[in-house]
């Protein structure tokens, strides 16, 4: 297990280097450089002035020196300073000499992007395999029709306009939940309580909407994987031996049918440090999402970089932790992993 | 338990949730501390009571964008601007009339040869934290923006400095090697930053980009980045003391997003877009009872130019011909509603710069096809575009993606212009791209942008010919040694009213040459609560926001969930 493990880990070092590769070259490929976005039309700014600072970020370089020179930076686990904000470091916070701290970008807006999308994920499933249990016990009943049409509407519905429309509803026809932001402008006075209710408050909307637009996909995928189960002969066998419904269901089935949904949850790890560019645009949230949109218009490479290096190494270790629980709850898969022992 | 929460929040903020859509007798019942025995009539009358000046309160606000930093010569954002705007000061400002003032200089003189500047500080400023601002702050300022290590785009008005020097605290004096009148301008421009805060540090790494120290009347109070910045009175402002005790400017880049929360009544002061301001609000008498609207003719001209070291740009009679052809009026009723204005010169209209003589070229399809044929194109195979040795006049407009004002007009134009037998191809491209690819190369046909509509009367990085680098503004390839002589001659002249003679000129030359179509200047639209008094009305021409220091917010009619802070 441990050689595996092992094994896996050291693999992950030339695949990250093949990505951010890829990255940095494709990132490039894109026409103009932090100097054609910024400031650029404005006449009272100067070509020399841009061409000095392609200069002093290395952007009059061959490509491939500059990656050079970005991998010798992250050798050192140094992220760099971002162009477009002004040299705010992009992944650790850093001290100056009177102690004053500047934090770093991807440091922000990381807490709050995992913050949301954890609780959305945890919400999509709570809601999503009950009610694909549901569905499937209840075939091509009403429940599995009632469940199967909401789903299908909360899929078709696009997000950004439900969204306006219970920020309409929710937040100015019956002012229940703040309309956008993170914090009340009165955060800082508030109890611990308090900011947990004001907090919740702020992410409900935000945290429901992608969840409910989410929902067809688990209960689809817990549907199909209990009806297979369901008509399997061990199933058979387990209501034969006189064992409650209960048990049948929830001990027998359910637990074969959650195999497939360990890679669904393993593939979405990655997702979770993404964000979403619509929901944090139109919620006003300082996520990952936004962070990441704005770097690649403004061609802000080193918070490009940063995002890119951060997503895939957490891709790479999801798809891992994926194989390991999958190795946990599937005997005949750890066997398959595992030949040696 | 969701429902205990709420309740809870909302007794905290004695805010009652209340029946739908009367934001007003919400607000206001709480304000009263008393709920629902008045009409709404009763209400609309206190809203529109007089009362008289006073201070405290906070004003809500909304910006789309975080700004990168708060020493603006770095960032160089409008975001950035928009606060710094509020916590430093210039040696220069504009006026109500977008006239030349002093601010921090209590007057400043131009030596008689027009090579020496010479400011004089008014006497006793400080910086918020009380330490004396003087003009070895000026001089720090200078140094910091031609500095090597600075990396401002900015930087090149102060680099034609070749001496600086502070004969005493209040004197500041600058020699240029010739007269350089745009100077004047660029003092304005420059944020004074304080030295005994930020010497020896360096300006791209400093937390004072995030912590600043101004003079102005507001400083930093809290600002979370990403979700709004707060600002507090500075009660040694060397302008005097502002009325309004706090500005809160949130950060919410959706436009939508802001609107409910103006609706909400969470924000007090918005801009937004034509549809918003004549068609959505107008439509909802509930939101008219308490917004109050202003309009005034924003910074920025939107035009239709030509790649002059093409063909058939080069040929002045297809230019005119274009320029006639298109309907300038039905792109602004179109696009923008009705809320802008023609114009004729690339100056403001109404301010001393712009000449009143030139009226926007007339909409005269007829003129232009009398004009395209007397340059020799003609429909000859009948498909209803013209040609002339057998190339048909038909060319490609590009806009950058996702203006949509800029695509609907260049919509608009495609169809007049295919009236008179001329047949363009529209592309928006990502600005990026659109600026390394298409204007930098010089590879292109005709683009639809925008210019700011200066304060400075100086152009010539748009129009001398000198300017046509890559990476130059003049990229449309201007070439008229008139102007270049105008514009020569505008740099060296200090006296406004000669100044002004030459720019009068210089534009009555442009509007001859028609190297670009003025298509469009949009007013900037902003809707602000009835609660905020003291705004000017008329809209001076500087906007609505001009003297926003004597704003106030009555005490009956202030946010309660504010004032609980």
């Amino acid at each position: 297990m441990l050689r595996y493990l092992i094994k896996r880990l050291f693999w992950m070092v030339p695949m990250l280097i093949g990505i951010s590769l890829i990255s940095f070259f494709i990132m490039h490929l894109a026409p103009g450089d932090i100097t054609s976005t910024e400031a650029t039309f404005d006449p009272k700014s100067s070509e020399e002035s841009r061409q000095k600072l392609r200069e002093l970020y290395h952007l009059d370089k061959p490509v491939i020196v500059q990656y050079g020179l970005w991998v010798e930076r992250m050798v050192h686990l140094d992220f760099g300073h971002s162009f477009a904000s002004h040299q705010k470091p992009v992944f650790w916070a850093e001290k100056d000499k009177d102690g004053n701290v500047t934090p770093g970008m991807i440091q922000e807006a990381l807490p709050i992007t995992l913050m949301m999308n954890i609780a959305g994920l945890v919400l999509t499933l709570t809601l999503g395999v009950p009610l694909g249990v549901w569905a499937a016990k209840r075939y091509a009943q009403w429940p599995d029709r009632t469940i199967t049409l909401f789903n299908f509407i909360g899929f078709s519905i696009p997000g950004f306009w439900l969204s306006l429309l219970l920020m309409y509803w929710l937040g100015v026809i019956h002012p229940w939940f703040p309309i956008s932001g993170l914090h009340s402008l009165n955060y800082e006075q508030l109890n611990a309580w308090q900011k947990c209710q004001d907090l919740f408050m702020h992410l409900f909307l935000p945290v429901v909407i992608p969840s409910i637009t989410g929902l067809a996909g688990i209960t689809l995928f817990i549907k199909n994987g209990m009806l297979d189960v369901l008509s399997q002969d061990y199933v058979t066998t387990a209501r034969a031996k006189g064992l409650s419904d209960r048990a049948v269901t929830y001990r027998h089935a359910l637990r074969n049918a959650l195999l497939p949904l360990i890679t669904i949850v393993g593939l979405s790890l990655p997702g979770l440090i993404g964000g979403s560019v619509i929901a944090e645009t139109i919620f006003a949230i300082p996520g990952m999402g936004k962070l990441f949109y704005e770097a690649v218009m403004m061609r802000d490479f080193p918070v490009v970089m940063g995002i890119l290096t951060i997503g895939s190494a957490l891709t790479l270790l999801g798809n891992l932790l994926a194989d390991l629980a999958y190795a946990w709850a599937d005997p005949r898969l750890r066997k398959g992993v595992m030949p040696d022992r | 338990m969701m429902k205990d929460s709420e309740i809870l929040l909302f007794a905290k903020n004695k805010k009652l949730p209340m029946v739908q859509r009367h934001f007003l007798i919400l607000f206001l019942s709480s304000l009263l501390g008393a709920c629902g025995s008045e009409n709404p009539e009763q209400k609309t009358s206190l809203l529109n009571a007089p009362y008289p000046t006073q201070t405290g309160g906070t004003l809500m606000g909304a910006m789309p964008s975080d700004p990168s930093s708060l020493i603006f010569m770095v960032a160089g954002e409008s975001a950035s601007s928009a606060i710094t705007a509020n916590l430093f000061n210039s040696l220069l400002t504009y006026d109500q009339n977008l006239d030349l003032a002093g601010e921090l200089a209590e007057s400043w003189q131009v030596s008689p040869d027009q090579k020496t500047l010479t400011f004089h500080l008014k006497p006793g400023l400080v910086w918020a934290d009380g330490h004396p601002l003087t003009s070895e702050d000026v001089f720090f300022t200078w140094q910091a923006i031609i500095d090597e290590k600075t990396r401002s785009p900015y930087a090149s008005d102060y680099q034609l400095v070749t001496k600086a020097e502070t004969p005493d605290k209040l004197t500041f004096v600058v020699h240029y090697d010739e007269a350089f009148s745009p100077s004047l301008d660029s003092w304005a421009g420059l944020q004074i930053l304080p030295k005994h805060k930020l010497a020896g540090q360096d300006l791209h790494t400093t937390s004072f980009a995030q912590k600043p120290l101004g003079s102005h009347y507001y400083q930093l109070k809290e600002w979370r980045h990403g979700e709004y910045i707060k600002l507090e009175k500075n009660p040694k402002s060397v302008l005097g003391p502002a009325n309004i005790d706090h500005l809160v400017e949130r950060i919410i880049p959706d436009p939508g997003a802001q609107f409910l929360e103006l609706m909400a009544d969470n924000i007090d002061s918005l801009s937004m877009d034509p549809i918003t301001y004549a068609r959505i609000i107008p439509s909802r008498p509930e939101l008219q009872a308490w917004l109050n609207q202003y309009e005034s003719l924003g910074n920025s001209y939107t035009y239709l130019g030509f790649n002059l070291k093409r063909q058939p740009f080069k040929d002045i009679r297809i230019r005119k011909a274009i320029n006639l052809a298109i309907d300038k009026q039905e792109i602004i009723d179109g696009v923008y509603l009705g809320l802008g204005e023609q114009i004729a010169s690339p100056y403001k209209p109404g301010t001393r710069w712009s000449n009143p003589e030139l009226k926007p070229y007339p909409f005269d399809p007829q003129q232009a096809r009398s004009l395209l044929a007397e340059a020799g194109y003609k429909d000859s195979d009948g498909d209803g575009i013209l040609e002339k040795d057998g190339k048909k006049l038909s060319f490609e407009v590009l806009t950058n993606h996702g203006n949509k004002e800029r695509e609907k007009t260049a919509v608009i134009i495609q169809r007049r212009l295919k009236e008179v037998g001329i047949e363009i191809r529209i592309r928006t491209i990502e600005w990026a791209s659109f600026i390394t690819r298409f204007i930098k190369t010089g590879d292109f046909d005709a683009v639809v942008l925008g210019w700011q509509l200066g304060l400075e009367p100086d152009q010539f990085g748009i129009w001398h010919s000198s300017q046509q680098k890559p990476g130059q503004f003049n990229f449309i390839g201007y070439n008229n040694p008139k102007v270049d002589q105008l514009l020569e001659r505008g740099r060296r002249e200090f006296d406004p009213d000669k100044r002004m003679h030459i720019y009068h000129q210089f534009a009555e030359v442009l509007y001859e040459d028609s190297p670009i179509v003025y298509l469009s200047a949009g007013y900037n639209l902003t809707a602000i609560h009835k609660r905020v008094r003291g705004i000017m009305d008329p809209v001076p021409p500087a906007g609505v926001g001009y003297d926003s220091q004597k704003w106030y917010l009555p005490m009956p009619l202030r946010r309660t969930q504010i004032q609980a802070e």
